[in-house]
C-alpha cells in the first residue's frame, strides 16, 4: 500500500505530476475542441435545414461522411493526410524542408469534425421542436432574419439540445483517449508510460479509468447546474 | 374546397435567379463533386496491382475478424445486459445498486482505457491468473477484446433495454393483470413487442458504434480492418491503404444503417397515420 502511494505521489519517485499534466492535456483538447465543433456544427446544422437543394446535399454529405467512418480513422486521416499534404506543398518550395504535425492541432480538427457531424444532428432535432410562429412573430417586430435568429431563436435552441449536447460533451472528453494513440501525452498516454516503467499496469490503468470517472462526474454535475439554472429562467 | 382555396394564401414563390445560399451550396456541393473525383482520380491513378494482389486478402481477413468481434460482442453483451437492466429496475438496493455503478463505469470511461485495463492491467496479475488457470485467456488480445467489448456494450445494451422497457405506460401492465395473465405471460405477449419497437433504432445505433469502435483493438496487435490497414501502411507509406480502409468503413455503415431503417419501417408500418 506504501508502495502505491510512492507511485502516485508528486515527486521525482512519483508520477503524479505526469499524470496530472495528462489530465491538463486532455482538458484542455476537449474544451479547445469544443467550440469549433459546436459552432462547425451549427453551420452544418442550418446548411440541411436551408431551402436550397445543394446545401442541404452538401450538408448530408459531411454528416455521412464524419458520422460514418470510425472516430480513430478520421484522427489517421487528419494527422497523416494533412502530414502528406503539407509535405507535398513545402516540397515544392524548399526540397529539404521537413514538416511535422502537431498531435494536439491534428486531434482538434479530428474531435472537432467528429463533433461536428453529431452536433449538427442535435441542433437540426432542436429547429424541429422550435415553432414557427416564434421566426413570424421576430419578423412581425421588426427583426431581420440574423437578429431573430440570434434574440429569438437560439437561446430557445441552446435550451433544448442541451441534454444532448451534455451528451456529446462527455463522448468527446472519452473520445479524446484516441489522441494518445498519435503521441499525445494526455492522461491514457502518461499512464501508458508509467505502466511500461515500473510494471504496475493495474494500478496505473485503473487510474486512469478513475480519472476520465472524475472527469465524467465533474462535468455532470456542472451541467446539470447550467441545466437547471436554464430551466428556471425558460417561461412556463 | 372553394372556401379553402379562397382563405389560404399561396405560399411565396420559390426565390428566383441565384440567391446566396443557393451560390454556397453549389459551391459547397462543387467542393465534395472535386474532392470525391480526386479520391477517384489518386486510387485509379495509385492503383498498384502488385499492392492490390498483395494486401487484399489481408484487408478482407481484417474485415472478417472485425464483423466476427463485433458479432461475438454484441451477442455476448445481449446476455450480460438483461440481468443488469433488470438490477437498474430493480426497487431492492442491493441488486440496484452493483448494476448502476457497472453501468457508470463502463459508460463514463473510454473504450480504449478499459481494454488497456484489461490487456495489460490484468497482466499484473499473472501469477494469480495462472494459478487460477485463466492465463491462456488474459494473454491473448484477441480474448481481451472480446471480454472488454461485451462488458461494454453490455452497459450500453442494459440502458437500451431499461429505456425501452420504460417507455412501456404501466397501464399495459395493469390491463395484462385485469385480464388474469400471468407476469411472465404479459411481459412476453404485451410488454416486450411494445419495447423492442422502441429500442429497435437504438440497438441498430449501438451496432454501428460498435463496428466503428472496434478499430482500437488494432492498437492492442489484434489485426482486424484497422489492424491490417495500419500493417500496410507501414509497410508501404502509402496512403492510399488508409483511403480503402476509410471506403470500406463507410460502406460497412451506410448498408447497416439502410438495413435498420428498412426493418423499423416495416416493423412499424401500423402506426404510420
Amino acid at each position: 500500500m506504501d508502495n502505491f502511494a510512492t507511485l502516485l505521489s508528486f515527486g521525482p519517485e512519483g508520477w503524479g505530476d505526469d499524470i496530472a499534466w495528462g489530465v491538463l492535456v486532455t482538458v484542455s483538447l476537449s474544451l479547445a475542441t469544443l467550440p469549433i465543433g459546436l459552432a462547425a456544427g451549427f453551420a452544418v446544422a442550418l446548411a440541411k435545414r436551408s431551402k436550397e437543394r445543394p446545401l442541404r446535399l452538401a450538408g448530408n454529405i459531411y454528416t455521412t461522411i464524419f458520422r460514418g467512418l470510425p472516430e480513430l480513422l478520421t484522427l489517421f486521416l487528419v494527422y497523416y493526410g494533412a502530414q502528406i499534404g503539407i509535405q507535398q506543398v513545402v516540397t515544392f518550395f524548399s526540397p529539404d524542408a521537413r514538416i511535422e504535425i502537431n498531435s494536439f492541432l491534428a486531434g482538434m480538427v479530428a474531435l472537432g469534425v467528429v463533433l461536428s457531424s453529431y452536433a449538427s444532428e442535435v441542433f437540426l432535432s432542436a429547429f424541429r421542436a422550435i415553432p414557427h410562429g416564434q421566426y413570424e412573430g421576430g419578423y412581425a417586430l421588426g427583426l431581420r432574419r440574423s437578429a431573430t435568429m440570434r434574440l429569438v431563436i437560439m437561446p430557445q435552441l441552446f435550451r433544448i439540445a442541451l441534454p444532448a449536447l451534455t451528451n456529446l460533451w462527455l463522448n468527446l472528453i472519452k473520445d479524446t483517449a484516441l489522441v494518445s494513440v498519435i503521441g499525445l501525452a494526455d492522461i491514457l498516454r502518461q499512464v501508458g508510460i508509467a505502466a511500461r516503467v515500473t510494471k504496475q499496469a493495474f494500478l496505473f490503468y485503473g487510474v486512469a479509468c478513475a480519472l476520465y470517472l472524475v472527469l465524467a462526474i465533474l462535468s455532470s454535475i456542472l451541467l446539470s447546474g447550467i441545466e437547471r439554472s436554464v430551466a428556471r429562467r425558460a417561461p412556463a | 374546397m372553394s372556401v379553402a382555396s379562397e382563405t389560404v394564401e399561396r405560399p411565396a414563390p420559390p426565390p428566383r435567379g441565384w440567391p446566396t445560399a443557393r451560390i454556397v451550396g453549389t459551391a459547397l456541393l462543387a467542393l465534395w463533386a472535386a474532392l470525391g473525383l480526386g479520391l477517384l482520380v489518386y486510387l485509379v491513378s495509385a492503383w498498384n496491382p502488385e499492392l492490390f494482389s498483395r494486401y487484399a486478402p489481408y484487408y478482407l481477413s481484417g474485415l472478417i475478424t472485425t464483423v466476427e468481434l463485433v458479432a461475438v460482442s454484441i451477442v455476448i453483451g445481449a446476455v450480460l445486459s438483461i440481468p443488469i437492466a433488470f438490477g437498474r429496475m430493480s426497487s431492492k438496493r442491493r441488486f440496484a445498486w452493483p448494476a448502476y455503478a457497472f453501468v457508470y463505469f463502463f459508460r463514463g470511461t473510454p473504450l480504449l482505457a478499459q481494454t488497456f485495463l484489461i490487456y495489460y492491467g490484468f497482466g499484473s496479475f499473472r501469477p494469480e491468473l495462472q494459478a487460477a488457470g485463466l492465463w491462456w485467456f488474459f494473454r491473448e488480445a484477441w480474448y481481451c477484446a472480446i471480454f472488454a467489448f461485451s462488458l461494454n456494450t453490455a452497459a450500453y445494451q442494459a440502458e437500451i433495454l431499461r429505456g425501452a422497457l420504460e417507455s412501456v405506460g404501466r397501464g399495459q401492465w395493469e390491463a395484462g393483470k385485469a385480464l388474469g395473465l400471468s407476469k411472465w405471460l404479459i411481459f412476453r405477449k404485451i410488454i416486450l413487442p411494445q419495447a423492442m419497437l422502441v429500442a429497435l433504432r437504438p440497438y441498430g445505433n449501438e451496432i454501428i458504434l460498435m463496428i466503428k469502435g472496434s478499430a482500437i483493438v488494432a492498437i492492442i496487435t489484434v489485426y482486424d480492418l484497422m489492424g491490417e490497414t495500419r500493417r500496410a501502411y507501414s509497410r508501404t507509406f502509402d496512403f492510399q491503404t488508409y483511403l480503402w480502409a476509410a471506403l470500406i468503413y463507410l460502406a460497412i455503415v451506410e448498408f447497416l444503417r439502410n438495413i435498420i431503417d428498412f426493418i423499423e419501417r416495416r416493423l412499424t408500418r401500423h402506426l404510420k397515420r
